[in-house]
């Protein structure tokens, strides 16, 4: 029904015993999600810029100095990038699962939840370093600094919390409904998600904190 | 304090109880629009009911058919548009009598204006182009459906919770006062604490998101749906534009949704992004906003350019002249309107070189423009031009808009704006690009695809009265506004003292009740050709001798749009199958066709989504809180809800295309000549067609 053609399907993936209808309909699914991804891009890229223009709007209150903690983002780093890894894997059991039945359902299900894990791991750091800058005098409403970090830092924690909620989400449906079509769908739109957050972060961590720091 | 249960909201906050508190004449009007959103509300039920139609209403706000979807918002948008028309006309009745004074007090003006641009923009011009991007974009790449059904769905209940909470703000509360464009500080709480500015923020930002969805649909639709052989440079013209302005919603929409978010936090949360004091930056406000409000003109106009194109290839019975080019200058146009924001804010205080940049930068838009004009008029050129309703609004579009346009090549200039930034010369300006623009596009498109979407035509004396009006209209009530916009009248304006300004405000103001008019016109044109629905109908589909895909099925097109996918080998498909004779020819092989199936998805987020809106705007955080985590739970739920399809079974859709098939082949078919008339039962009569 597309004009899609073979050659420039979703690559590297097999969701079925041979590349048919399922293929096709990942090619949309995914290409779609990718997409609003680029529209997620965009938010994320005005909450930089309107931090950008705030680096120096202290109003006399703490500066980066004072409030980051880089151990703290440092372990941040680690939890997030290697989650980003372990989600890969959980991508790579949904081809295994077809290849061989010698992977099964639980693989996949360990992957996601190992993510799940690291990921509730970093917003933990997150949310600590959050309550630490308040207590050490930099809550959002001190200064347009502090506004524009608080919420870019924030936007990333939230698209981190429906992340997860999200991956547990797929974790039940696979658990009730088994992996079929659709749960595979979902798991390779929120692998896009997941990754995505990773390199947003990675921007955050050089722009906001190693940037800060300076 | 606000209360635990009712947050900001007494008895007061009804628009009504202030009526019967203190009667004059501002809450007479008021609370006069006000009553209407009750009353009509029991009216549509006590009709729903009476009629029996709540079945089918059912089945229409389930529908994941983007054509049924198309149909729904464009008639929130005729609703819209009555608001909207009936605002801008009070506020020209207003300012014709408000030498000194002036019936209306200031607030009540402020609100008016502020309704008002919001409304038309986001709830009257963008849901009427979405609309008919619906209507008519898979049908023009052979397509069965878009490509996110259900997400088309979600995106017009978030319009529609926008809306809602437009609309509510009517009866409950109030609306902001700072203009469409919401800049803080004024709109910040220290110096609007009340609702109006969250009910702003909200509206705006819903239906924004709704927006930025349907933009991801479209452009997936149209990069992953085409038929066999729809190459890109073999689309309809409407459909690039719908392209391209898909990919202006992805990368428009999000900063407004940015500001709009941010504005939140520091009204909710006392955050300092646009406070004059603690490092707060009101410039980024501005930025972000025209970042968003520049393209989003092009989010306007594109589409309308697109319709503009097929009118003027249809009419005139040629192949479009120069599509290359049309399609290069849209692409042009859409590049260049990221760069050009600053324009709208000349005055505050950046460098000269900036200005300059920004200005040549916007001058050059109007080179691809030109280009598209010249190709409209080249198209006509040695046509076989029949001067129908949509033909009408062309021409009007073309002298008028072109106006509107150099009035823009003025206001490039940042000398020139100096003088002029914030007069009626602006106001003059943009309706002159919208009205003639987007609203005469929408309006001919309306007619144009009319007999696609209901089957049958609409009133062609009527339209042409209808259309006339408009144009007259518009003539009269804005291009009046230039000279005053140089005389120093200033947009936003409630009462003046200088009487210079009387006569030509006088005549704006009689130019807006032609205005009402045209919109009268326009329902009776509506109602008139319902009600003689029989006799306008055109079931084999084409009655215009169309050129691209939609044309090449029945009217109304069936759910499945068409029986065999269509392959396409040329720009103009349909018409050279219609002159080779095989546009009608029988199929061999039928096969069942999945269609998915109607769900109440997008329905009860929508519920969830008008919910919160209102929780958040009134402090009800129950309210706010619960209808969040209903939305949430929602989307869970329908995670383990399978979509489900309609199986069309083959032999059914044998059944319909094989009877359509039939009666084209043996139909006679109609000369052009008798196109506007009863006749015109949707077959083009192919010895009639001329050359390409
Ligand atoms: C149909 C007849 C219309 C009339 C009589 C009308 C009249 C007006 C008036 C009197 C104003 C206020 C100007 C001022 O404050 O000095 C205004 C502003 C505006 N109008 Fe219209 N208008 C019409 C149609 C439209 C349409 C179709 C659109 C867009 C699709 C539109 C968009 C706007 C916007 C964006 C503003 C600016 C509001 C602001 O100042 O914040 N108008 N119009
Ligand atoms: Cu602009």
């Amino acid at each position: 029904m597309s004009t899609t053609t073979e050659e420039s399907l979703h690559p590297g993936l097999n969701l079925g015993e041979e590349h048919g209808e399922d293929h096709l309909e990942a090619e949309t699914s995914v290409f779609g999600f990718w997409v609003f991804m680029m529209s997620d891009l965009v938010t994320f890229g005005m909450f930089f810029a309107v931090f950008a223009s705030s680096t120096t709007a202290l109003a006399g209150g703490p500066g980066p100095k004072e409030l980051f903690d880089l151990g703290s983002v440092a372990w941040q780093t680690a939890f997030l990038l290697l989650s980003s890894l372990t989600s890969g894997m959980a991508v790579l059991c949904l081809k295994q699962e077809h290849a061989d039945r010698v992977f099964p359902r639980k693989q996949l299900v360990f992957w996601l939840l190992l993510t799940v894990l690291l990921g509730c791991g970093f917003l933990y750091r997150e949310v600590s370093d959050f309550i630490d800058m308040a207590a050490k005098g930099g809550p959002p409403t001190r200064s347009g600094y502090l506004s524009s970090l608080w919420s870019l830092v924030g936007l990333h924690g939230v698209h981190v919390t429906s992340g997860i909620l999200w991956c547990l989400v797929i974790v039940a449906g696979i658990l009730a409904q088994g992996v079929n079509q659709a749960w595979k769908l979902t798991i390779l739109r929120w692998a896009v998600f997941w990754h995505f957050l990773d390199i947003v972060w990675i921007a955050i961590f050089s722009f906001v904190f190693l940037g800060g720091l300076l | 304090m606000v209360d635990p249960i009712f947050g900001k909201l007494t008895w007061d906050s009804v628009i009504l109880v202030q009526e019967v508190e203190d009667p004059n004449l501002n809450t007479f009007i008021t609370s006069g629009a006000a009553g209407m959103i009750p009353v009509g509300a029991v009216l549509i039920v006590v009709l729903l009911t009476w009629l029996k139609w709540w079945k089918p209403f059912f089945g229409w706000i389930t529908s994941v058919d983007h054509k049924k979807i198309g149909i729904m918002y464009i008639l929130f948008a005729v609703i819209m548009l009555f608001r909207g028309v009936v605002e801008g006309t009070l506020m020209r009745v207003h300012q014709a009598t408000a030498l000194n004074g002036g019936f209306l007090s200031s607030d009540h003006f402020n609100q008016l204006f502020t309704t008002h641009g919001t409304n038309m923009i986001f709830f009257v011009a963008m849901p009427f182009l979405i609309g008919l991007i619906n209507i008519a974009v898979p049908l023009q790449i052979g397509a069965r459906d878009v490509a996110f059904p259900r997400l088309n769905q979600i995106s017009l209940g978030l319009t529609g919770a926008g809306g809602f909470l437009i609309t509510i703000s009517l009866l409950i509360g109030e609306f902001a006062t700072g203009g469409w464009t919401g800049y803080p500080s004024y709109n910040g709480s220290l110096v609007n604490p009340g609702v109006g500015p969250d009910y702003w923020i909200l509206s705006i930002g819903l239906s924004g998101i709704g927006s930025t969805l349907t933009g991801v649909n479209f452009a997936v639709t149209i990069y992953k749906m085409r038929t066999k052989g729809m190459e890109y440079m073999r689309m309809p013209l409407f459909t690039w534009t719908a392209l391209c302005t898909s990919i202006l919603l992805i990368l428009a929409m999000p900063p407004l949704t940015a500001c709009c978010v941010m504005l939140g936090l520091d009204r909710y949360l006392g955050f300092h992004f646009f406070t004059n004091d603690m490092g707060g930056n009101l410039m980024n406000f501005i930025n972000l906003f025209w970042m968003f409000g520049h393209p989003e003109v092009y989010i306007l106009i594109l589409p309308a350019f697109g319709v503009m194109s097929e009118i003027a290839s249809t009419f005139s019975a040629k192949r479009l002249y120069g599509y290359t080019g049309i399609v290069a200058a849209t692409m042009c146009i859409s590049v260049l309107s990221f760069m050009v924001w600053l324009h709208h804010f000349f005055t505050m205080g950046q460098s000269t070189t900036v200005n300059a940049a920004f200005g040549i930068a916007t001058l050059l838009i109007s080179i691809p423009t030109g280009v598209k004009v010249y190709d409209w008029l080249a198209t006509l050129w040695g046509g076989r031009i029949r001067f129908t309703t949509p033909m009408i609004y062309l021409s009007g579009f073309f002298i008028l808009f072109v106006m509107g346009g150099l009035s823009g090549v003025i206001l490039a200039n940042p000398t020139l704006d100096y003088q002029i930034h914030n007069s009626l010369f602006l106001v003059a300006h943009f309706h002159n690009v919208i009205l003639p623009g987007t609203l005469f596009g929408i309006l001919a498109a309306i007619h144009y695809w009319f007999p696609k979407m209901f089957g049958f035509r609409l009133l062609e004396n009527y339209g042409r009265a209808t259309a006339f009006c408009w144009i007259f209209g518009f003539c009269l009530t804005f291009l009046p506004l230039y000279p005053l916009g140089l005389m120093g009248m200033t947009r936003r304006t409630v009462d003046y003292s200088d009487p210079a300004y009387v006569p030509l405000m006088v005549i704006s103001g009689v130019g807006a009740l032609f205005l009402s008019l045209a919109f009268i016109l326009l329902l009776l044109t509506f109602w008139r050709s319902i009600v003689h629905r029989k006799k306008q109908q055109n079931p084999i589909g084409d009655p215009w001798d169309g050129r691209t895909l939609e044309w090449w099925t029945p009217s109304p097109a069936p759910e499945w749009n068409f029986a065999v996918l269509p392959e396409v080998d040329s720009r103009d498909a349909f018409t050279t199958a219609k002159q080779n004779g095989t546009a009608y020819q029988p199929i061999e092989k039928y096969e069942d066709i999945e269609m998915p199936a109607n769900t109440f998805y997008g329905v009860i987020l929508a519920v969830f989504v008008c919910g919160l809106g209102f929780g958040l705007v009134w402090y009800i955080w129950w309210m706010a809180i619960a209808s969040f985590l209903g939305c949430i739970v929602t989307m869970i739920v329908y995670a383990f809800i399978p979509s489900k399809e309609n199986i069309i079974p083959a032999e059914e859709v044998r059944r319909v295309d094989e009877a359509w098939r039939r009666e084209a082949r043996e139909g006679r078919g109609i000369t052009r000549d008798d196109e506007t008339t009863v006749a015109n039962k949707g077959l083009a009569r192919p010895d009639e067609l001329p050359a390409i």
